[in-house]
């Protein structure tokens, strides 16, 4: 970097500062670390209630500033990609919980893969469902089949079964936030009362956001959901593009 | 605290590292960072010990998983006209897909443990 770009020399007016300060690393990752803080302010005072989720309330936050202030997303990622980066740490810490409830988890491990099987297949095949029935043109539907696995693992299924990579991902994380919505509404409407099944499911069905989700609510119900979501993950990067040939 | 926090940011940056260059042999295929977690799981299954700084920065990592989704989910802006001009099929196989998955997979595991509290009486490594 020009070290004339890192002094603020002769800036004297506040559109200056803004100008120079909007073009540094420091705009998208303060407004990142800002916009989650108010955020989870706001999902704490409810009570942690749905609809008050921090992904969500934060994402709407930052989107509304980018716009107001005519910033675009490379710019904002230049700086928030350090947040993003450790997105891939956050996962390699999730053998941890894993690991605390390895004895239970083996013990369980029969049910646990088929309803990581079944709940892999419903999402597959009501989404494929609904998208075709609205008559939804073919990259659509291709994109939204690996919708409930996690982003990075949907993007690379959807390239290989003829779908867009970028909508994989909005789509993937649309899943996220709407699980994360759902889940307690639903999952008490159904009468699942034990964490164990509750978090599971949230994780096959809304990987890292409704893990995220999961986590905030109770630890235990935080750690099958990452088990959920991994399983699922796993499964559906062997699984999916073999089943997007067998029913398209 | 903070130093035991840095020592076990080091060891799952350690283990993030070999998943980034493991994931590379089998083309992407599933993500490094992925496969730095189940090589972790391995590794703390076999040691059959959790060290207190793994755990520290885990417990951190983890509380405010929320936040890491932030950066990609706000790329969702990128294709606001996209979704817009697709309709509203794809929100609503969205919102029945992932409402089906959830519910069959509860269900499922709720009538798989009826009479199981294998969680609550084996402890093992959970606090």
């Amino acid at each position: 970097m020009n070290p004339s770009t890192l002094l603020p020399v002769g800036i004297n007016n506040l559109a200056e500062i803004w100008v120079y300060l909007s073009a540094t690393p420091l705009f998208g990752l303060t407004l990142t670390l800002l916009a989650y803080v108010l955020a989870d302010m706001a999902y704490q005072r409810t009570n942690r209630h749905p609809l008050a989720n921090p992904v969500l309330i934060a994402v709407a936050t930052i989107i509304a500033v980018l716009t107001l202030t005519r910033t675009d997303y490379k710019t904002y990622f230049q700086g928030a990609q350090f947040v993003h980066f450790l997105l891939g740490t956050a996962t390699v810490a999730l053998a941890i919980p894993l690991a605390r409830l390895w004895n239970e988890l083996r013990a369980r491990a029969i049910p646990l893969l088929l309803a990581v099987l079944a709940g892999g297949a419903a999402s597959v095949l009501v989404a494929v469902g609904v998208a075709k029935l609205l008559s939804a043109p073919p990259t659509i539907v291709m994109s939204l089949l690996p919708k409930s696995v996690t982003a990075p693992i949907a993007m690379g299924i959807a390239e290989q079964i003829g779908g867009s990579p970028t909508l994989a991902a909005v789509f993937a994380i649309s899943t996220g936030i709407i699980g994360a919505l759902i889940a307690t509404p639903l999952l008490n409407l159904l009468g699942v009362r034990d964490w164990a099944a509750r978090g599971f499911a949230v994780g096959v069905a809304a990987h890292g956001i409704g893990t995220a989700r999961a986590y905030s609510v109770h630890p235990r119900a935080g750690a099958y959901a990452s088990l959920g979501m991994g399983l699922h993950a796993l499964l559906g990067a062997i699984t999916l593009p073999w089943l997007a040939k067998l029913i398209i | 605290m903070l130093a035991s926090m840095i020592r076990g940011l080091a060891i799952l940056l350690i283990f993030q590292s070999i998943g980034e260059v493991a994931t590379r042999f089998i083309h992407g295929l599933i993500p490094g960072p992925v496969i730095g977690m189940i090589l972790l799981l391995v590794f703390l299954i076999v040691k059959k010990k959790i060290a207190p700084s793994i755990s520290t920065a885990a417990d951190g990592l983890l509380a405010h998983l929320a936040i890491f989704f932030i950066p990609a989910a706000v790329g969702v802006m990128l294709y606001v006209s996209e979704l817009a001009s697709a309709g509203a099929a794809w929100l609503l196989a969205i919102l029945l897909s992932t409402a089906a998955s959830m519910a069959i997979t509860a269900l499922l595991l709720k009538w798989f443990f009826k009479g199981d509290d294998s969680g609550a009486k084996k402890p093992d490594l959970s606090s």
